[in-house]
C-alpha cells in the first residue's frame, strides 16, 4: 500500500501530518500487522496453515473467516484456538477478514461464527498442536504421549522444554488435516466457557478503532447515490426520465456518473458530494402503486401464492372436534429495517483488469461474488476486504454499498468511498418481510395441545440488489431456498408436543412488494407472536398458569430448562393470564415466551406497564434465558442477550417501516423510531451452560422467546389481545376501545 | 468556496480550508482525521457524532465549522485531557473515567454509538456528578443505540460517576 500525499496541516506552529494510510487502514492492535502475502483466495480450507500459523517469538495468528459484528467472535473464536492450542490469549491474535488472506467459513449469519466456526478453529489447532507435538518429540528426544503443553512451551519428562515458536520458527507446518488429531475433553477446559474480555472494546472507546467509515485511500474521490428518496415495489425499481446536469454545475469539481438507471454524483471533496446529491435533478418515472400500509396486510392475504404444505402429521382438523378449547386467531407484523446506526460505507477501487473493495459485508466471498459479476471480472480478479462497520443485524445495504462503489469507480476510473446517507440506507434496506399468520389450536380437557394449524403469507427474501438492477437492468429475484424464509417448524408446533400438526406457507410474490432480506431473527417475531399467543389463549382457557400450561406441553428438556431458567430469574407466581386486571391508568403484567431462531433454546419474561389514556407501552423489566449449547463465552451471551432483549422491546413497541403509494417513507431515526434510554427495561440474562453439547447460536433466539412474552403482557395486563404489533400508542388504543 | 478556517479542537489550533457552511463532522474526519466523531444520520437525530463545543455537548454533523470559531471543540480523542483540565490533574489519564467503565462493564456491542454516548455521559457528569438513574435516562435519551445496550451504558455511567468522585475505579 501507498501512503497518501495529503496536506500538512499548521497546528500551533508544528506541521503535523495529516493522515497515515497506515495508521488508518491496519490501526487495530489486535488485528495488526496483515501477516502473509496475499492469495486470490479462499486458502485451501484442508491445510492447517490456512487456519492459523504459529510465529518465532511464540505467539499465533488464528485466521478467522468470520466477521466481529460487536458480538464478541473474534475474541471467542481465539478462546477455542487457545484452549486446544494450550497457549494463553495474550499470545493469540487475529487479522480482518480478507478473501487474499482468511479461509472461506461461509457468512457471518444464522449466528454461526461459534457453531459453525468454532469445530473449524478448534479441529486446526488440534492438527496444528498434534504436528508440534510430534515435532518436539524429536527435538526433545522424547516420546510424544509424556510431553505436556503450557502457555505453548512444551515440556518432556526428561526435564527438556521447547517452544512453539522455537519449533517453527515464522515457517508454515505445510501439513493437511489428519482427521486424526484428539480434541481435547471439555472437562479439562481452562479457556472456553470462561468470560475472557472482548479485545475489540478498549480500542473501541478510546476512538482507536478504525471503522469502515473512517477508511481512506489515495486519490480517492468522495461519491453519493442518487435515487428517489424511498425505494418503491421491488419489481419497479427506478427508471430515469431525465437529468439535468446543469442544476450542480456551481459545485466545485462535482460530476454525474450514470450506468443505466444507477445515478451517482462524484467530488474531491466530501461535503460537496453529499450536495451535488442534493441538488442533482433527476426525473424519475412515477411507479405503480403501492398499496400502502393500511391496505398491506389485506394486500398480501389476497394475492396470489405459491403454497406449500412445510409439515404436517395427524389429522389437525380431525383433532379440532371434540376438543375442550379451539382458538383461532390473524396476527400481523409489519415491515421492519436493518438500520444500521452507521449508514453503510464502501470503498472501491477498479483496475481494467481487477478490483479492490473494502466494506462491512458480513460475507466477504459472497460478496465477492456478486462484484465479479456486476463488473464483468473473474471472482479470482476481486479482493474484498471487511471493515466494520455499526452493527448490520443482517442483510442491510452492505452488498447494496460494495457493489455501488465498485460501479461509481469503474465509471470515475478512480479509487471512490461511497458514504450511504441515513436515507439511502433507511430508504433502500432488504425490509425484514412483513407477515400474516393465521393460527387455529385446540387442547383437551387436561390442558394438553391437541391440534395445531398454522397458515403464513410472507415474501421471500429478495436476490437482485438496488445496484445491479439499476445499473444493469437486471430482473428483480427471489433468493433462492425457502427454508428460512417461511415458517419455521422448530418455532410453530416444535417446541410443544403437538400430535396433530400442519403448516402451511403461503409465498407472496415478493415484486409486488419491498426488497426483503434477513434481519436478525427473521420472520421469528412475528411466527413468536402470533404461536406464543396462541399458547397463552389455551392456557388461559384451559384456567391454568402460562408457565405450567407450557411445561405440561414440552417434552424436551431443554425446552423446559430455558423456560425454568426464564421464570425463575423473574420470580415466576403462578396464576392465570389476564386474573388481576386493575383498573388504575396505568396498569402492570407479565407474560412469558418461549422461542428460537435455528438451533438454540430461548426463553423470555417480560414485564410491563400499559397507560390505558395514552397508549403508551413500557417494558420494564426483561428476563432472557438462552440455551445455546457450550458457551465458549457466557459474558458475550449475556451482553448478547441483552441486546436481544432491548431490540425487541424497540421492534415490538416502535418499529414499522411506513409507506405510500409512491414509496417508502421511513427515512430517517424520527420516521423510523427506535426505542431509547428512557423507554429501556432493566434486563435480566441467564445463560444455561452446557459443557457437553455442541454450540449453537447465540445471537438471535431469545428475540423469538421475548416477543411472546411481551405479547402475553399486554394480555395479562389489559385482558386485550393485540393482534397486530408494533404495539404503537395508537394501535393500542385501538385494541382497548375495542 | 473553500476558506481558511482556524479552528481550536483538543487544545489545539488548526487552520482548515472549507467552506463556511461545512459540518463540522466532514473538517474533523477528513481533514482532521479523528475517529471520534463519526457520521451516522447527517441531521442530529443520533449522537454519532457528538464533541463538546465549550463543554456542551453538540451534534457536529449540522454544525457549520464556521460556528465554533473561537470556540473550544472537544472530541472523545480529547476527553481524558479535557477531564484532566477540569479536575486539575497533574497527569492526563489514558482514559476517561467514562471511557475506562465502559470497558469495566463491557457495555460495548458494535460500539459505534459510543463516540456520542461516552461524550453525553461526560458531559452530563461534569454538571452532575451524581446522578440518579432518571437524570442519566433524561440526560441521555437523545442518543440512540441499535444494538440495545442502553442497561449496560446506565451501568457504567453509575460506575464512572462513582470513581469520580472517589468511590472505587
Amino acid at each position: 500500500m501507498n501512503f497518501p500525499r495529503r496536506e500538512f496541516l499548521k497546528a500551533g506552529g508544528a506541521l503535523i501530518v495529516g493522515f497515515n494510510l497506515s495508521e488508518a487502514l491496519f490501526g487495530q492492535s489486535h488485528l495488526d500487522p496483515v501477516s502473509r502475502p496475499p492469495v486470490p483466495g479462499p486458502p485451501d480450507a484442508k491445510m492447517v496453515d490456512t487456519w492459523l500459523a504459529i510465529h518465532a517469538d511464540n505467539t499465533a495468528t488464528i485466521f478467522i473467516g468470520f466477521a466481529e459484528l460487536g458480538q464478541g467472535n473474534s475474541t471467542a473464536l481465539l478462546q477455542v484456538a487457545a484452549e486446544e492450542l494450550d497457549m494463553d490469549m495474550s499470545r493469540l491474535k487475529t487479522v480482518r477478514l480478507d478473501t487474499s488472506i482468511t479461509p472461506n467459513q461461509g457468512g457471518t449469519y444464522s449466528s454461526a461464527s461459534i457453531q459453525r466456526g468454532g469445530p473449524q478453529v478448534r479441529t486446526a489447532a488440534a492438527e496444528a498442536r498434534l504436528a508440534l507435538l510430534q515435532m518436539a518429540s524429536k527435538k526433545l528426544d522424547a516420546p510424544i504421549e509424556g510431553l505436556t503443553v503450557s502457555n505453548g512451551v512444551v515440556s518432556a519428562g526428561n526435564g527438556k522444554s521447547v517452544t512453539y515458536g522455537e519449533l517453527t520458527g515464522d515457517r508454515p507446518l505445510h501439513i493437511p488435516f489428519t482427521g486424526k488429531a484428539p480434541l481435547k475433553p471439555f472437562t479439562q477446559y481452562k479457556v472456553v466457557g470462561t468470560g475472557v474480555p472482548r479485545n475489540d472494546i478498549p480500542d473501541k472507546v478510546a476512538g482507536k478503532y478504525v471503522y469502515m467509515q473512517h477508511v481512506r485511500v489515495p486519490d480517492m474521490l468522495h461519491v453519493r447515490v442518487v435515487r428517489p428518496r424511498g425505494q418503491r415495489a421491488y419489481g419497479a425499481g427506478a427508471k430515469v426520465v431525465s437529468i439535468d446536469e446543469s442544476s450542480i454545475r456551481g459545485i466545485p469539481g462535482a460530476r454525474v456518473l450514470r450506468r443505466n438507471d444507477f445515478i451517482g454524483v462524484a467530488a474531491e471533496n466530501e461535503w460537496d458530494a453529499v450536495h451535488a446529491a442534493r441538488q442533482l435533478k433527476v426525473t424519475w418515472e412515477t411507479p405503480p402503486a403501492l398499496p400502502g400500509n393500511r391496505g398491506m396486510h389485506d394486500a398480501m392475504r389476497a394475492s396470489k401464492t405459491t403454497d406449500r404444505v412445510v409439515l404436517e402429521k395427524g389429522n389437525a382438523a380431525a383433532a379440532m372436534v371434540g376438543a375442550a378449547h379451539v382458538v383461532s386467531q390473524s396476527y400481523r407484523g409489519p415491515y421492519q429495517m436493518h438500520g444500521p446506526f452507521g449508514p453503510n460505507c464502501a470503498i472501491a477501487d477498479v483496475k481494467p483488469d481487477s478490483a479492490l473493495v473494502i466494506c462491512s459485508t458480513q460475507d466477504v466471498y459472497g460478496t465477492r461474488t456478486g462484484i465479479a459479476r456486476i463488473l464483468g471480472l473473474a471472482v479470482d480478479k476481486v479482493r474484498v476486504q471487511y471493515y466494520e462497520g455499526s452493527g448490520t443485524y443482517g442483510h442491510s445495504c452492505y452488498d447494496d454499498v460494495a457493489q455501488s462503489a465498485a460501479i461509481l469507480s469503474q465509471l470515475a476510473g478512480k479509487p471512490v468511498r461511497l458514504q450511504f446517507m441515513r436515507w439511502d440506507e433507511h430508504g433502500w434496506d432488504n425490509y425484514g418481510p412483513a407477515h400474516v399468520g393465521e393460527i387455529r389450536a385446540a387442547v383437551d380437557a387436561a390442558g394438553r395441545i391437541v391440534a395445531y394449524e398454522y397458515d403464513g403469507w410472507q415474501h421471500n427474501w429478495s436476490l437482485v440488489e438496488t445496484a445491479e438492477q439499476l445499473a444493469l437492468n437486471r430482473a428483480p429475484a427471489a433468493w433462492p431456498g425457502a427454508a428460512a424464509q417461511g415458517v419455521s417448524a422448530n418455532h410453530l408446533g416444535g417446541i410443544y408436543y403437538v400430535p396433530n400438526l400442519r403448516l402451511i406457507n403461503h409465498q407472496v410474490p415478493g415484486g409486488d412488494w419491498f426488497k426483503g432480506g434477513w434481519l436478525r431473527s427473521p420472520l421469528d417475531l412475528s411466527l413468536a407472536f402470533a404461536s406464543e399467543q396462541t399458547i397463552d389463549e389455551l392456557a388461559r382457557l384451559s384456567g391454568i398458569d402460562s408457565y405450567e400450561f407450557r411445561r405440561r406441553n414440552i417434552v424436551n428438556e431443554r425446552w423446559l430448562g430455558v423456560l425454568d431458567a426464564a421464570a425463575k430469574a423473574s420470580n415466576w407466581k403462578p396464576r392465570v393470564a389476564g386474573s388481576n386486571i386493575s383498573k388504575s391508568r396505568i396498569v402492570t403484567g407479565r407474560g412469558i415466551g418461549l422461542g428460537t431462531h435455528l438451533a438454540s433454546y430461548g426463553g423470555a419474561v417480560a414485564e410491563i406497564e400499559v397507560n390505558r389514556e395514552t397508549g403508551q407501552v413500557v417494558a420494564k423489566h426483561m428476563y432472557g434465558a438462552i440455551d445455546a449449547g457450550l458457551a465458549v463465552n457466557p459474558a458475550f451471551i449475556e451482553n448478547q442477550i441483552g441486546g436481544q432483549l432491548v431490540q425487541t422491546a424497540s421492534r415490538m413497541f416502535k418499529e414499522e417501516v411506513t409507506f405510500n403509494e409512491t414509496g417508502v417513507t421511513s427515512l430517517d431515526w424520527n420516521s423510523y423510531p427506535i426505542l431509547r434510554f428512557d423507554e429501556c427495561p432493566e434486563v435480566t440474562a441467564v445463560v444455561v451452560q452446557r459443557l457437553d453439547q455442541r454450540s449453537s447460536g447465540a445471537g438471535e433466539e431469545v428475540m423469538a422467546a421475548a416477543a411472546g412474552a411481551i405479547a402475553n403482557a399486554f394480555f395479562d395486563a389489559t385482558g386485550v389481545r393485540m393482534r397486530e404489533y408494533p404495539l404503537t400508542p395508537k394501535r393500542v388504543l385501538a385494541a382497548l376501545r375495542g | 468556496m473553500a476558506a481558511e478556517i482556524t479552528i481550536k479542537v483538543n487544545e489545539r489550533s488548526w487552520k482548515v480550508a472549507a467552506s463556511a457552511d461545512t459540518p463540522l463532522l466532514y473538517v474533523l474526519a477528513n481533514e482532521l482525521h479523528l475517529q471520534g466523531p463519526r457520521f451516522g444520520c447527517g441531521l442530529a437525530q443520533c449522537g454519532s457524532c457528538s464533541v463538546l463545543v465549550n463543554g456542551v455537548e453538540t451534534r457536529s454533523c449540522v454544525t457549520p465549522v464556521a460556528a465554533v470559531r473561537g470556540k473550544s471543540v472537544t472530541t472523545l480523542e480529547g476527553l481524558p485531557a479535557w477531564y484532566a483540565a477540569r479536575q486539575k490533574l497533574s497527569v492526563t489519564p489514558a482514559l476517561h473515567p467514562v471511557q475506562q467503565a465502559m470497558i469495566d462493564e463491557q457495555a460495548v456491542q458494535c460500539g459505534y454509538c459510543y463516540n456520542g454516548m461516552i461524550v453525553k455521559a461526560s458531559e452530563l457528569l461534569a454538571k452532575n456528578p451524581r446522578p440518579t438513574d432518571a437524570e442519566i435516562r433524561t440526560a441521555m435519551k437523545g442518543h440512540l443505540c441499535r444494538c440495545g445496550t442502553y442497561p449496560r451504558v446506565i451501568k457504567a455511567i453509575r460506575r464512572a460517576s462513582k470513581a469520580m468522585s472517589g468511590g472505587a475505579a
